[in-house]
């Protein structure tokens, strides 16, 4: 990681309001043309990182760094030159229903620039054809499977060819065979664009598969550790172990704090 | 739905509201018979009693529509009440013809009626229209009316 | 002290919301020329919002018209004033009647939907999937739906109060026998255009801007869960009805006090 960073989170605290803080003194560097997985379980801050660096919401403090230029979120004209250059699959596709998947991978391209339709429609086939969906393209999306629904958001998300493309957990919920496909999509993408890819996710087997440096992080935004995947596998520390693992008790609790069993149970006289 | 069609049902929908308006115009107001962006001129007349008259009551000749009330003040002086008429600049009157509050029906609203005199020389913008008969109170008739039953009642008397 | 922490509480969150409110309705207004530099959208909202109200607005416009009709009869000969039946429905109906009921229709209808839509897309993550790819989502899906609205509503109150007088001239006149040449008369002659027909549509308008901006503002502002939608949907209706009524007073008021 010799060149300067793609992204870069530096200290960066934020909260929703002022009762919880979800990332405390963050510092995170994310390379060019890599893939960056940030792996952590349920409420650890992962898709709120993706939304600083989306510029939707401005961090209480410390900056986020978008290939060298400081993220101003009250800044739209800034704003909208970054968006250009990112492109992001959501969680569950966010596709618009109201389009079908031809319109829907389209949409970027029409809104953002003037190209003539005959254009676009070889830009857009050709994005499908790149997630192997070049025929779907007439289905409306309530016609898709969940499956095909990621498929279609990637080719969407990658419609302006951008150069950072986020993912926000795209093994959630498919099959072996779906993740598998999008396992191989995500690596060639960045293999032969060199954009700079960042993936969220919980799912471990996949993601060492397919990254290059990977985050873990817990609960409170704080990054427990990061490394090569080969590294991380290695681990000794309980807390890599455990979530590498899957193990269902460890540093992270399998018991909610409750009172002790045979109070709840009434065996014996309550204190 | 393509885009062509759902074009051309807007464009219906938007065409029937436009009927519709236009009918309620038309049809069910009085944007027909009365032009108001038409040429109108402006006279006064003054009455002792203006009754029921009110702003844009119609005033007509013959029963026909030739004009609207535009304002009706108090003359400190005279203490007259004056009405300013529009009428339609294609319809001239007598320099002395007069003008009448009546009642459309029995129980209708008032409107001045205008009766046409014998001037060669015809009403202009700004003319005050000099002969004039104002609105019947029903009070003041009800006292005529008795006063003149009293008044029979008091000579047939002596007649006896 | 707590009791009036409390309702100081209360009081902020209902000023701040009424703020938030405005806020959003400044922003809707600012996109409103982007969206009219793209008529193929605003068409297609049009299309959404009043050709599908058309025949909620169609029966109910012929239903009142009939009623109104049958029951101004009974009280109007009473004072022998039968024949004057056409120009009391017109002008019950392009006064009054028109806009209300059809503003009130329009936001039990074309409201709710809208609030659920937009709902939905936010609940669906489609309005952030929108902001992310650097499209405003309040010029793109927000302002082409409150120009739709505020299109839609004037035609919409005219077809009301267009249909309501056909349906209180089949009644009158078909019907009970009043004489088809009065009915017209009276009311080219009562009603005026400006002032009544008018002043009708200018209410409308006021109603539709009123009705889809409380409902896009719910929908925009909504939890995203069902439940969250459901409640929003049904504070569209409450809070478009009621504004609507609100409005319909001081307008009146302005519009037809006696000189």
């Amino acid at each position: 990681m010799s060149d300067k960073p793609f992204i870069e989170i530096d200290h960066v605290t934020f909260g929703y309001d002022s009762r919880r803080t979800i990332l405390n003194d963050l510092s995170l560097r994310f390379a060019r043309g890599k893939v960056t997985a940030v792996l952590g379980g349920s409420g650890c801050g992962k898709t709120t990182l993706l939304r600083l660096i989306g510029g939707v919401h401005a961090a209480n403090s410390g900056r986020v760094v978008f290939d060298g230029e400081v993220v101003d979120v009250h800044d739209k004209a800034q704003l909208y030159r970054l968006r250009r250059r990112l492109g992001m699959l959501f969680q569950f596709g966010a596709l618009f229903t109201d389009l079908n998947v031809f319109d829907n991978v389209a949409f970027p391209l029409r809104e953002m620039t003037d190209l003539p339709e005959a254009l676009i429609r070889d830009i857009v086939l050709m994005k499908l054809n790149a997630v192997g969906l070049r025929g779907a393209a007439q289905l409306k999306i309530s016609e898709v499977s969940g499956g095909m629904a990621r498929r279609v958001a990637l080719a969407r998300a990658i419609a302006l060819d951008p150069e950072l493309i986020m993912y926000d957990e795209p093994f959630a919920g498919l099959d072996l065979v779906s993740m598998g496909v999008a396992a191989k999509l995500i690596r060639t993408l960045t293999d032969v664009t060199g954009a700079t890819t960042l993936l969220i996710s919980h799912d471990v087997p996949q993601c060492m598969a397919i990254s290059d440096w990977v985050v873990l992080m817990a609960t409170g935004g704080r990054v427990v550790a990061q490394g090569t995947p080969a590294e991380l596998m290695a681990s000794t520390e309980p807390e890599v172990r455990q979530f590498v693992r899957g193990e269902p008790d460890g540093p992270v609790k399998f018991h909610y704090p409750a009172r002790p069993v045979a109070q709840d149970f009434g065996l014996e006289a309550a204190p | 739905m393509s885009k062509k069609s759902i074009e051309i049902l807007v464009g219906l929908f938007v065409l029937l509201g436009a009927l519709a308006l236009l009918f309620l115009a038309l049809k069910a107001a009085n944007l027909a018979s009365f032009s108001n962006g038409g040429e109108t001129y402006a006279v006064t007349a003054r009455f002792d009693n203006i009754g029921g008259l009110k702003p844009r009551a119609p005033v007509r000749s013959a029963g026909v529509n030739v004009g609207r009330v535009t304002a009706i003040t108090l003359d400190a002086q005279t203490y007259q009440g004056v009405a300013t008429l529009e009428i339609r600049k294609d319809i001239l009157f007598p320099k002395d013809s007069s003008a009448k509050i009546l009642t459309a029906g029995l129980l209708g609203d008032q409107y001045i009626g205008i009766e046409p005199g014998g001037d060669p020389n015809n009403l202009a913008q700004g003319d005050v229209i000099t002969q004039t008969q104002s609105a019947v109170v029903l009070e003041n008739l009800i006292c005529q009316f008795l006063f003149n039953k009293a008044a029979d009642g008091g000579a047939s008397a002596p007649a006896q | 002290m707590n009791f009036l922490q409390m309702l100081g509480r209360r009081a902020l969150d209902v000023l701040a919301s009424w703020g938030r409110g405005a806020l959003f309705f400044l922003d809707l207004l600012r996109a409103v020329p982007g969206a009219l530099a793209r008529p193929g959208l605003v068409i297609a909202q049009v299309h959404a919002i009043g050709n599908r109200s058309l025949v909620i607005i169609l029966a109910s416009g012929m239903a009142v018209g009939f009623v109104l009709a049958l029951q101004l009869y009974n009280t109007l000969t009473t004072f022998g004033a039968a024949e004057s039946l056409g120009l009391v429905v017109n002008l019950s109906l392009v006064r009054e009647l028109g806009p209300v009921v059809t503003a009130l229709l329009f936001a039990g209808r074309a409201g709710t939907s809208l609030t659920a839509e937009i709902g939905l897309m936010k609940a669906g993550e489609q309005i952030s999937a929108m902001e992310l790819m650097a499209i405003d989502p309040k010029a793109r899906v927000l302002a082409p739906r409150f120009l739709g609205g505020i299109i839609s509503m004037p035609l919409l109150a005219a077809l009301f109060s267009a249909i309501g007088i056909l349906g209180a001239y089949v009644v009158a006149v078909l019907l009970i026998g009043i004489d088809a040449g009065n009915f017209w008369s009276i009311q080219q002659n009562g009603v005026d255009v400006w002032r009544d027909v008018g002043n009708g549509v200018v209410k409308s308008a006021v109603f539709g801007v009123i009705c889809t901006a409380v409902a896009l503002y719910q929908g925009y502002e909504t939890e995203a869960t069902p439940e969250g939608v459901a409640y929003a949907t049904t504070r569209t209706v409450v809070m478009a009805s009621l504004g609507v009524l609100a409005m319909d007073f001081i307008l009146t008021a302005l519009m037809f006090s006696t000189p």
